[in-house]
């Protein structure tokens, strides 16, 4: 039963654009699918690795600006006078190029940050976001500033054959996001259940015990960041080119809080943890809009955030799974052991 | 030069608030920058909404925001005791979203400027002249942060306050009530970041945006100064202000803000202990 959960989930996700026509919902489903991408991608470093990174938004809007420039194409003026002339690109090479500047970005923040753990790691994560932000704002000739990029084109893919197909309509992308949606869940359970899948989770349970055993965790660690920050990057790419406009608002903090709380409501280190998570908190907004101000919808938000750590701190999916007596194996002593014998 | 000074007092002010919070409680206060907020909202309530005596306004702030730090205490954090760090970070931050949309929601989004009784004409010393109001600002945070440091090395609750940070279970077996000095850490805490909102708020303008900014610089400072580290957070407040101005006046104005960042990530790549701190202390 268990394995055809995430099928049937997909089956069901599928049939929406059919029978809802309302355009805000569509909307709201598209926009939270993009945000449940980034959660999953969080969930990789967050529930596999241990590491809270506060700072995940900057992979995600470093793909939106890196999508939305190398479609739109640029020129600016380097310190020397030296000058990089970009000619505007197809999308989908936006797209892989926004994955590879964000893996890149995660290579080097990871190379640097996993120096530092617990709260020192999640201050430099932050840090990194602000700073990146402030770049956002401050480089007027490459990314417009507050005056936002705008008239992005939407995702398009060229198909041999088949001729071009662009993304315009809510529903076209209500596909596009479910099929990232899906690409990353496969990507991600591939590479937990996997030898290094394991190496991660050992070095998340006892650190000086991974370590000992030969784990080589600064590799690990650094590879779970690339892996995480690419996804994070094709959401952003997903993101810029749905709404065709960003600005350096897309680097702020409240969005990294609202994918650290999907993960952690879902069930951080599960699978279906930040899907079920961010439906939740995707569609929290679309509720609470019929009744109360933008600034009550927030109150909100954080009370939530609050209630759920005090009320189901394993998230959702775990308390559901031991419901139902469908969990995976409880935590017996020397599991943390057993896991790092394997990964080895 | 001069703001440079005013910054840095009451960046100190923030700093030490933090890293008694952060040393004693290992709570990540992502809320600290809100009750910095609601200091400088306090005081625009009472001296101007209620036409209270201004410097009466500052002391009654201070004390408020000691005793909505107290609530948030014993509310959110104590029933937490003994959980990991990320998730009373978690929590904290849920506290930072409620409180600034509630000041939002309360407030406004319009920024409010607040009005002392100071003269508006500078006073003038040869080639300097600087208003009255940031000459009080700057003493008014300097007596606050020799008042902090008064507290926690001459006053019995000081001395139980560095014994917990010390070694909790053991100052706890020799009779001190560790509740009672987590709470008084996190108002302590919470009322210096109340003080220098309340401070600051009638030298710039009053907005439901400034604790955000505020949380992030606060942290820059505790690292600089070493987690736990009272001296090195004043110290760390200067710095921060220096790099800030520098930052501003040789780089971009756009970038004043990326210099505490900056600074938290090269501190951290290169001595993680932070500047000042030779080993994990307090005091």
């Amino acid at each position: 039963m268990k394995r055809f959960l995430p099928w049937i989930a997909l089956l069901a996700l599928t049939s929406v654009p059919m029978w809802l026509k309302d355009p805000y919902l569509l909307n709201a489903f598209v926009t939270t699918g993009i945000f449940i991408v980034a959660a999953m991608s969080l969930n990789l470093l967050l529930g596999y690795t241990g590491q809270l990174s506060l700072g995940h938004v900057a992979f995600f809007g470093i793909g939106a600006y890196t999508s939305a420039l190398v479609s739109l194409g640029f020129d600016v003026e380097l310190v020397g006078g030296f000058r990089v002339i970009h000619e505007p690109w197809p999308v989908w090479l936006g797209f892989i190029m926004a994955i590879l500047v964000s893996g890149l970005c995660g290579y080097i923040v990871g190379k640097l940050s996993f120096r530092v753990r617990g709260a020192y790691f999640v201050i430099v994560t932050i840090s990194f976001a602000e700073v990146v932000r402030l770049v956002a704002l401050n480089w007027v000739e490459l990314t417009q500033g507050p005056l936002a990029l705008t008239s992005i084109p939407p995702m398009a893919l060229g198909l041999p054959g088949l001729g071009y197909f662009e993304f315009f309509s809510k529903q076209s992308n209500f596909y596009l996001v479910l099929g990232v949606v899906a690409l990353s869940y496969v990507i991600i359970s591939r590479l937990v259940n996997s030898r290094i899948g394991r190496a991660m989770v050992a070095l998340k349970e006892n650190e000086s015990l991974a370590v000992s055993v030969g784990i080589d965790v600064t590799r690990y660690l650094v590879l779970a960041a690339v892996v995480s920050a690419g996804i994070a990057g094709a959401a952003g790419s997903l993101y810029a080119h749905y709404l065709k406009i960003i600005d350096p608002d897309v680097f702020l903090f409240l969005y990294t809080v609202t994918m650290v709380i999907m993960v952690i409501s879902g069930g951080k280190g599960t699978l279906a943890g930040p899907i079920v998570g961010g439906l939740i908190f995707g569609f929290i907004p679309v509720v609470a809009r019929s009744f109360a101000a933008p600034e009550i919808q927030w109150i909100l938000y954080g009370l939530f955030m609050i209630l759920i750590v005090f009320v189901l701190p394993q998230g959702i999916v775990p308390a559901i799974e031991k419901w139902f007596g469908v969990g995976e194996e409880p935590g017996v002593p020397g599991a943390a052991a057993a896991k790092i014998q394997d990964a080895r | 030069m001069i703001n440079m000074l005013i910054l840095g007092s009451t960046y100190a002010l923030l700093g030490i608030g933090l890293t008694l919070i952060f040393g004693i409680m290992r709570v990540v206060n992502f809320a600290h920058g809100e009750l910095y907020a609601f200091g400088a909202y306090f005081v625009y309530f009472i001296a101007v909404l209620l036409g209270f005596n201004f410097f009466l306004s500052l002391l009654i702030s201070i004390v408020a925001g000691g005793i909505l730090g107290a609530l948030i205490e014993v509310i959110l954090l104590r029933p937490m005791r003994g959980a990991d760090i990320d998730t009373t970070m978690l929590i904290m931050i849920g506290a930072m979203i409620v409180m600034q949309n509630t000041e939002q929601y309360i407030w406004g989004g319009v920024a409010k400027s607040v009005s002392t009784p100071f003269p508006e004409m500078p006073l003038v010393i040869g080639p300097f002249s600087v208003s009255w109001l940031r000459l009080f600002v700057f003493f008014a945070a300097l007596a606050l942060i020799a008042a902090a440091y008064f507290l926690i090395n001459r006053t019995k609750l000081g001395k139980a306050m560095r014994a917990t940070f010390q070694d909790r279970d053991t100052a706890s077996l020799m009779g001190v009530n560790i509740q009672a000095i987590y709470m008084a850490t996190f108002a302590i805490g919470s009322s210096l970041a109340a003080a220098a909102g309340a401070l600051l708020g009638p030298v710039y303008v009053v907005s439901p945006q400034m604790g955000n900014i505020a949380s992030l610089k606060a942290f820059a400072i505790v690292i600089l100064g070493g987690l736990g580290s009272i001296g090195g957070a004043t110290i760390g407040g200067f710095i921060l202000a220096f790099a800030e101005e520098m930052g501003a006046g040789y780089v971009s104005s756009g970038y004043r803000d990326a210099m505490g960042f900056l600074l938290i990530i090269a501190v951290l790549l290169f001595k993680p202990t932070g500047l000042f701190a030779r080993s994990e202390r307090i005091g």
